[in-house]
């Protein structure tokens, strides 16, 4: 059977939400691999999230905020630009591969940025293959 | 009144579990008065056999301290809630895993081949490991088998409180033992401290700004001892664990590892601990931004130092 990669996208209200949702008016083509879930700023994605969705059974994680600068909130994005590199470094110890996680950029002009990261993403968590989750799995070991 | 029946023992811990117990001092005596100890590995000779033979819930008390590594530890723990009626997870190890829990980086083999084959004092030529059934000329040895993956006493047996620390403060034991001896027991599930706060809110130190440029390790830097630690660079955990301690490691210039486990309302203490410290980094620049982060040298063992078993991912992924 083909695996089908499933990620949890991230995507904040103001640029990278409204970035998708241009991907999707222009009709551009684009992996559907990526669960969207919309949250007000990337700067409200608690490390927590991340490591529940791996804890649930995603295969892979992106967080897409609005270019440093950007923020609608002035500041919220540089704290994820903060966190997500910590939390990556954590995960990396925990024998989750880098790919599984990806931060970055999209404004809400950039559909066709939307869509290679997307793309690019599912094709490397695909290669990857399933996430297998360590807290169904252990019974005794 | 008749006396209550209290049992107390350990499981995968250090033994400190039962010094933090006596550090309650002469309150003991009045404990003595009240509770006559049933169980008590460490002090007294009663043997599993005996308690084997007790009807269930003839224990009103069990301390159970240690994390869940071996099967005698996993039937010991069974056995002990069959028989008790208010089971406590005494300690970190019990609650989160604890120290013991970090074996959750590696698996079994990965532990024997350290223990028993790599370590520079070790001398096994013929690279013996432990195995769970061994042939003598008396006749067959067995003894536990050993895990791959620690676990915490809530995630073998059900709990009806939780005594956190590593190890518990006099004060956290007293509480709780006041609490059942008054008959004052709080809701099932509880975990019982002075202060359902972060540590922050027991410690003295001022705050101000917290802006750090770089992290240090407590050997690199002597802190100044009336400001904030985590603001002079320190992986302090005060802000991500509960209080009721009264804060004596930052009273003593040393940072919180986060002994009490997570506040309530926390699901995951290590990620929310990342997630603070990540948001106290002086700066927009990526690249500096990383610098600072590889100040960091063991993220799981500083942020999970206490709650790995009980943490969301649970275990490293091991090849």
């Amino acid at each position: 059977m083909n695996f089908e990669p499933r990620i949890v996208g991230f995507c904040c209200n103001w640029c990278s939400y409204r970035g998708a949702d241009l991907a999707g008016t222009a009709r551009m083509k684009c992996s559907p691999n990526v669960r969207i879930i919309r949250v007000m700023c990337s700067g409200r994605v608690e490390p927590t999230f991340v490591v529940k969705a791996f804890e649930l059974g995603a295969d892979g994680v992106l967080v897409l905020g609005c270019h440093p600068g950007d923020c609608h909130y002035s500041e919220g994005n540089y704290k994820t630009m903060r966190r997500m590199p910590l939390l990556k470094k954590m995960l990396a110890q925990m024998g989750v591969e880098e790919e599984r996680m990806r931060l970055d950029w999209v404004s809400a002009s950039e559909g066709d940025r939307f869509v290679s990261i997307v793309d690019d993403m599912t094709a490397k968590v695909r290669a990857l293959g399933p996430f297998k989750n360590n807290s169904k799995e252990a019974k005794h070991g | 009144m008749a006396k209550l029946k209290l049992a107390l023992y350990w499981a995968s811990s250090c033994g400190g579990c039962e010094i933090a117990q006596l550090q309650i001092g002469d309150k003991i005596l009045k404990l003595a008065e009240v509770a006559d100890i049933v169980f008590w590995p460490v002090a007294i000779d009663v043997k599993y056999k005996d308690v084997e033979a007790m009807p269930e819930k003839s224990i009103d008390v069990c301390l159970f301290n240690g994390a869940i590594r071996t099967s005698e530890q996993e039937h010991m723990a069974k056995m002990l809630r069959e028989k008790s009626k208010v089971l406590i997870a005494y300690g970190a190890c019990a609650y989160g895993g604890g120290i013991p829990g970090l074996g959750n980086m590696f698996n079994r083999e990965l532990i024997f081949e350290r223990a028993y084959l790599e370590t520079p004092s070790t001398d096994n030529k013929d690279k013996i490991l432990p195995q769970t059934k061994c042939k003598v000329p008396e006749g067959e040895l067995t003894i536990p088998e050993f895990y791959d993956t620690v676990k915490t006493l809530k995630q073998t047996v059900d709990i009806d409180y939780v005594i956190p620390g590593c190890p518990p403060e006099a004060r956290t034991t007293w509480l709780a033992l006041e609490a059942l001896i008054e008959g004052k027991l709080p809701p099932k599930g509880t975990v019982i401290t002075h202060n359902a706060k972060a540590v922050c809110d027991d410690c003295p130190r001022k705050r101000d700004v917290k802006k750090v440029k770089k992290f240090y390790r407590t050997f690199e830097i002597i802190p100044e001892p009336e400001i904030c630690l985590l603001e002079q660079g320190l992986l302090c955990a005060g802000i991500a664990t509960r209080g009721g301690c009264e804060a004596p490691c930052p009273q003593a210039n040393m940072p919180c590892t986060g002994c009490y486990g997570p506040v309530d309302g926390v699901i995951d203490q290590g990620a929310h601990f990342l997630s603070a410290v990540a948001s106290v980094i002086d700066s927009n620049d990526p690249e500096e931004i990383q610098r600072i982060i590889d100040g960091i040298h063991d993220p799981v063992g500083t942020f999970y130092r206490y709650s790995l078993p009980d943490s969301l991912l649970r275990r490293a992924r091991v090849k």
